[in-house]
C-alpha cells in the first residue's frame, strides 16, 4: 500500500494550537440563553465549555461536553455545524461566528490525550438493559445508563463497536482514534460490547426480549439498494457504505489509480464515496444526479468540498445500464438525460427522462449511493410496527409498539421523521435512556 | 472532589466564592439567584442612611477591542430604605441557611450611629459585618467611605465602636486610594477586626470624549471622579493582598477584591494570603453563572494537584513575596528563542533593541530569517517573551550562577563590615 496513498486519507483539519483556541474562546460573548445551545440538538452547555477553555479548565470543558454528547469527539468532526450551533451563533449578525466545532475538538483532543477519567459508573440497581447495535445512538445509550447504575449489554454484529463513525465517516474528517476513543469511555463505565453478534443470526430477537427488562435497537441502516437496472452484479460495482468502509478498515487498494469513477446520487454518501474515491486516485470522478443542484441533498460544505477536490457534478442525469466487458469489468455507464416535471406528493418535482437522449459515459467504476435500505426482517422479529422499514415511535419518549422496547438513530429515521445525523442518534439515545430510568424509577418509588 | 469549603474568620460559606459588595447585591432576589447559581456567599450593597444616585454612572475600558478591561462607576451605597434591605436579608437567610450573608455598612463616623445599625443588622441573621471604608466618591464628601479609610485613626477608632457591640465577626473593607494599605490594615486590627478585605474601587476618570469633550460618564455635561475595578486592578489588588498578608501585624484572615474574573484569579489570591475572594465586576459583564467554572475549574485544580482542601491554598505562596532587598543578585535567566515555532514578526528583536539591552540578532541562515539571543548581553528582562505573540517561542532559561547567592541587603552589610 503506497504510501501517499495513506496520507490521503490522513485527518485533513489540523487541530487549533492553543494561541487560536484561546483567541477564539475569549471572542466568545458568553451569551446569556445562547442560541448555540438551542441549535445543538444534544444542547452542549457551549458558553460554559468555552469559558472553561479560556480560563484553562480544560478537565472541566471536556466534561461539559461529554456530559450532553457521549459522542461529543465525533461531532466535533462531523456535525454540519453551519447548520447548526456555529449557525445560530449571535456574532453571524456582527463579525464571524465562534468556531465552535473546532473549540469542541480542542477539548475533546485534550480529554483524548490525558485520557483522564471523565465519568463513573452508577451504583448498580439490578436492572438489565441490552442495546442493539452500537453506532451513535446505541453508545449515548449505554453511557448514560450506565452512569444511571444499568446493567447493560450491547450486541453488535460488525468486528468492530462505533456503528458508521467507526465503519461509515470518511477517516479523513473522523479517524478511527477518536470513535475508538469514544467506544472505549463507554467500555469503561463497565458496559459488556458483545461484537461479531448480528442479532437476528447468532441471538434471536426473541431470546433478548426475555433475557432484559428493557431493550433499545440502534441498528440504523442498511447497505445501499440496489439501482435495478442491467449490470449491478459486474465487477467494479460497489456500494458507497462498503466502498467507505474498506477505506476505514485501512484497506487503501491501488486499483482506481487513474480510473474513471461515476457515483450515483447526491446526497452525503455520495460526497464521501467520491471523496474516497478521488483519494485512492482516480483521475476523474463524476457524480450523476437525476435532479439539479438545488434538489441534492448533500450539506453545502459537502458539496464544496467536493468540488475542491475536482469532483464533477452531472445533474439531471440518470443510470440506465452498466456496461461490462467479457471479463465482466464494468468499461461504461449508459445514461439518459432527465428533466424536472410535475411536483410529486412529497411537493418536489419529479425527474423524468427525456426521450432519445441516452448517452454513454466510459467508466471504470460505479459507485451506488442512492440511500440506504431497512432492516425490515429484524424490526419484525422484535415485533415492532413500521413504516417502510422505518420504526414507529413516540417522538418524546422514543418508545415503539412495544412498551419495553425503544428505537432510536438512524433506525427511526425517514418519512420526514429526524435527520441522520451523528447528532441527533446521540440525542436520541440519551432520550431513550433517560426515559428508562425515569420509569425505572416511578416503577421503584424513588422518583 | 477537593472541600471547598471555606472559614473566614469563623465565617463559614460551601465555596470561596462570595459576591463583593455592589449592584449584584442589591436586592434578595439578585442574591437568592446569585446563590442558586452556586455563589457560596454574598456581601449586601452597603447599607446605611439611603442615598440619591444619579443617572449614568458606569463607563468601562475597552482595550485593544476586548470589553470591560477595567470598570469604573460613580454609584454610591444602597438607594433602597433599610428596613426593606433587612426582610430581604432574613428571608434570603432563611432560604439559603449554609450560605455566608454579610452586611455592608457605611455611616456616619459617629459611635451610636454605628451600634444601631450594627444591632439592626445582626437582629435578621448576618453572618457578619463588612465596614465600607472604601467608597472613593460621592460618600467620601461627606466624610464616610474612604475619607475615613484614608485615616488610621477614623479606622481604628469606628471599627472599635462597631466591636462595642457586635457579635459577628467584623471584616473592614480598606480602600486602595492611600499610599501604603498596611498602615490602614494594621489600623483594623488594632481596632479590633476580625479580618480585612481589600480592595474597593481605586479614584479614576474613564475617559474623555473627543467629540463633545465630556468626561465619560457624564451626568449631564458634569462629570466627577469615580471608582476603578475589573481585570485591570487586579495586580494592584493581589499586591495589596500579599503586602497585607505577610505583615506581622495584620494577623486577621484577608477576604480578597479586585479584578477576580476566573478560578485562576481566586487561586492566585489565595496563595497570596486570602481566606476567600469576593467578585463584582466579572459578575457584572458576564452574569451569576460564571460561578459554575469558578467552582469547577478550583475544584479540578486542587484535585490535579492532590490537595484535599482549598483551605490549603491559603497563604501558600506568601513566604515568598518579600522585599527587593532579600532578592538573590546572583540568579540569572537569559532568554532563548525557538526559531522552529517562531513566526518573524520580530517584535522581540525590536523591543530589544529600542527599549531594552540590544542583544537580539536578526540573520538568515540557508535564506531563512532567524533571530539569535546574545546570551552574555541579555540581562533577563523578560521584555522579548512579554511581546512575542507565539507560545514556545521564547522561554526565559535559567544560567547557573558560577557565584554563590547574594542579596543586596547582605552585600551591604558585608560592605559595611569591610569598612568599619
Ligand atoms: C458515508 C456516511 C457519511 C456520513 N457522514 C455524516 C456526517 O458527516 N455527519 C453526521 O452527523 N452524520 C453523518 N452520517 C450519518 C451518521 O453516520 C448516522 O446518522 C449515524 O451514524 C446514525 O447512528 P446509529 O447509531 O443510528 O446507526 P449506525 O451508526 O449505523 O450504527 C448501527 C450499528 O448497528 C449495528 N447493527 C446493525 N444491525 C445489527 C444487528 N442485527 N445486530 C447487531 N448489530 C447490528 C451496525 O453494525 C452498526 O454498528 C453519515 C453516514 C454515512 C453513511
Ligand atoms: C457599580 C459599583 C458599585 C459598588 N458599590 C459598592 C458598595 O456599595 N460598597 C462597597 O463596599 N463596594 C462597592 N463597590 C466595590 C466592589 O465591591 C469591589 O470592591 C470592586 O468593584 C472591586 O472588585 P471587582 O474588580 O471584582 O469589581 C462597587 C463597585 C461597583 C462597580
Ligand atoms: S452564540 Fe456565539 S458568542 Fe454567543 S455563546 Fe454561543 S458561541 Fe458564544
Ligand atoms: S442595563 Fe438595564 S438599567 Fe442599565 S441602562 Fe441598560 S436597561 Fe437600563
Ligand atoms: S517575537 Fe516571537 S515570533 Fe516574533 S520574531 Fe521574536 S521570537 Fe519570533
Amino acid at each position: 500500500m503506497s504510501s501517499q496513498l495513506e496520507r490521503n486519507f490522513v485527518e485533513m483539519t489540523g487541530r487549533m494550537t492553543k494561541n487560536e483556541a484561546m483567541e477564539e474562546a475569549n471572542r466568545c460573548l458568553y451569551c446569556y440563553d445562547a442560541p448555540c445551545i438551542t441549535a445543538c440538538p444534544t444542547s452542549i452547555q457551549i458558553p460554559n465549555f468555552i469559558k472553561k477553555i479560556a480560563s484553562s479548565n480544560m478537565k472541566g470543558s471536556a466534561l461539559t461536553i461529554m456530559d450532553a454528547n457521549p459522542i461529543g469527539a465525533s461531532c466535533a468532526r462531523v456535525c454540519p455545524t453551519e447548520i447548526l450551533c456555529e449557525g445560530a451563533c449571535v456574532l453571524n449578525s456582527s463579525t464571524k461566528p465562534i468556531k465552535i466545532g473546532q473549540l469542541q475538538r480542542y477539548a475533546t483532543d485534550w480529554a483524548m490525550e490525558t485520557d483522564v477519567e471523565l465519568f463513573k459508573k452508577g451504583e448498580p440497581n439490578g436492572y438489565k438493559v441490552a442495546i442493539v447495535g452500537s453506532g451513535p445512538a446505541g453508545l449515548s445509550a449505554a453511557r448514560e445508563l450506565s452512569r444511571f447504575g444499568y446493567s447493560v449489554t450491547i450486541f453488535e454484529a460488525e468486528a468492530k463497536a462505533g456503528g458508521l463513525n467507526t465503519y461509515g465517516i470518511v477517516s479523513f474528517r473522523l479517524p478511527n482514534e477518536v470513535a475508538d476513543w469514544e467506544v472505549a469511555q463507554v467500555e469503561k463505565l463497565g458496559v459488556e460490547i458483545k461484537t461479531n453478534t448480528r442479532v437476528g443470526v447468532d441471538i434471536s430477537a426473541e431470546d433478548i426480549l426475555t433475557q432484559y427488562d428493557s431493550v433499545i435497537v440502534a441498528v440504523g441502516m442498511g447497505s445501499v439498494p440496489n439501482l435495478g437496472i442491467e449490470g449491478e452484479e459486474l465487477e467494479g460495482v460497489h456500494d458507497a457504505i462498503e466502498f467507505v468502509k474498506r477505506t476505514k478498515m485501512g484497506v487503501l487498494t491501488e486499483d482506481l489509480i487513474g480510473k474513471r469513477v461515476a457515483v450515483i446520487g447526491a446526497g452525503n454518501t455520495a460526497i464521501d464515496g467520491a471523496t474516497c474515491a478521488v483519494r485512492l486516485g482516480a483521475e476523474q470522478v463524476d457524480i450523476l444526479y437525476r435532479r439539479t443542484e438545488k434538489e441534492m441533498t448533500a450539506y453545502q460544505y459537502e458539496y464544496e468540498f467536493a468540488k475542491q477536490d475536482g469532483v464533477g457534478f452531472k445533474w439531471l442525469t440518470a443510470p440506465k445500464r452498466i456496461i461490462g466487458d467479457e471479463a465482466g469489468k464494468v468499461t461504461g455507464l449508459e445514461c439518459v438525460k432527465m428533466k424536472l416535471g410535475e411536483a410529486g406528493a412529497d411537493g418536489r418535482q419529479r425527474p423524468e427522462a427525456i426521450e432519445g437522449s441516452e448517452f454513454i459515459i466510459e467508466v471504470d467504476a460505479v459507485i451506488k449511493a442512492i440511500g440506504q435500505t431497512r432492516f425490515v426482517p429484524l424490526i419484525e422479529a422484535f415485533g415492532l410496527q413500521h413504516t417502510n422499514g422505518v420504526v414507529d415511535i413516540d417522538e418524546t419518549t422514543m418508545q415503539t409498539s412495544n412498551a419495553k422496547v425503544f428505537a432510536c438513530g438512524d433506525v427511526v429515521f425517514g418519512n420526514g421523521q429526524g435527520e441522520a445525523m451523528v447528532v441527533t442518534a446521540a440525542q436520541q439515545g440519551k432520550n431513550a435512556a433517560n426515559i428508562i430510568h425515569e420509569r425505572f424509577k416511578k416503577q421503584s418509588g424513588n422518583a | 472532589m477537593a472541600d471547598l469549603r471555606i472559614d473566614l474568620a469563623g465565617i463559614k460559606s460551601p465555596n470561596p466564592f462570595w459576591l463583593a459588595s455592589a449592584p449584584p447585591t442589591n436586592s434578595g432576589y439578585q442574591v437568592q439567584r446569585a446563590f442558586e447559581a452556586g455563589w457560596g456567599g454574598a456581601v449586601w450593597k452597603t447599607l446605611g442612611e439611603p442615598i440619591l444616585n444619579v443617572s449614568s454612572r458606569f463607563a468601562a475600558v475597552s482595550f485593544n477591542g476586548q470589553r470591560v478591561a477595567g470598570f469604573n462607576n460613580i454609584e454610591l451605597i444602597t438607594d433602597r430604605p433599610l428596613e426593606i434591605n433587612l426582610n430581604e436579608i432574613l428571608e434570603t437567610k432563611k432560604r439559603f441557611p449554609n450560605h455566608a450573608i454579610i452586611a455592608s455598612l457605611m455611616v456616619e463616623p459617629q459611635q451610636e450611629k454605628w451600634h444601631e445599625i450594627v444591632k439592626k443588622v445582626e437582629a435578621v441573621g448576618v453572618d457578619g459585618l463588612e465596614l465600607n471604608f472604601g467608597c472613593p466618591h460621592g460618600m467620601a464628601e461627606r466624610g464616610m467611605g474612604s475619607a475615613s479609610g484614608q485615616v488610621p485613626e477614623l479606622v481604628e477608632k469606628q471599627t472599635y465602636w462597631v466591636k462595642e457591640v457586635a457579635r459577628t465577626p467584623v471584616i473592614v473593607k480598606l480602600t486602595p486610594n492611600i499610599t501604603d494599605i498596611t498602615m490602614t490594615a494594621e489600623a483594623a486590627v488594632r481596632g479590633g477586626a476580625d479580618a480585612v478585605s481589600m480592595i474597593n474601587t481605586i479614584n479614576s476618570l474613564a475617559g474623555v470624549d473627543l467629540d463633545t469633550w465630556n468626561t465619560v460618564p457624564h451626568v449631564g455635561g458634569k462629570g466627577a471622579h469615580g471608582g476603578y475595578c475589573g481585570p485591570a486592578v487586579k495586580p494592584i489588588a493581589l499586591n495589596m493582598v500579599a503586602e497585607c498578608a505577610r505583615n506581622p501585624l495584620v494577623n486577621v484572615p484577608i477576604s480578597g477584591i479586585g479584578g477576580i474574573s476566573n478560578w485562576q484569579d481566586a487561586a492566585e489570591f489565595m496563595l497570596m494570603g486570602a481566606t476567600g475572594v469576593q467578585v463584582c465586576t466579572a459578575a457584572m459583564h458576564h452574569g451569576f453563572s460564571i460561578v459554575e467554572d469558578m467552582i469547577d475549574g478550583l475544584n479540578n485544580y486542587l484535585d490535579d494537584k492532590g490537595i484535599a482542601s482549598v483551605m490549603d491554598l491559603v497563604g501558600q505562596s506568601v513566604q515568598r513575596y518579600s522585599n527587593w532587598g532579600d532578592l538573590d543578585l546572583n540568579y540569572n535567566i537569559v532568554a532563548q528563542i525557538n526559531n522552529d515555532v517562531c513566526i518573524n514578526c520580530n517584535k522581540c528583536h525590536i523591543a530589544c533593541e529600542d527599549t531594552s539591552h540590544q542583544c537580539i540578532d536578526l540573520y538568515t541562515e540557508s535564506g531563512r530569517p532567524m533571530l539569535k539571543v546574545r546570551e552574555q548581553d541579555c540581562v533577563g528582562c523578560n521584555l522579548c517573551a512579554i511581546v512575542c505573540p507565539v507560545d514556545g517561542a521564547i522561554s526565559m532559561i535559567e544560567k547557573k550562577s558560577t557565584i554563590p547567592p547574594m542579596t543586596w541587603n547582605e552585600r551591604q552589610s558585608l560592605i559595611s563590615n569591610f569598612t568599619r
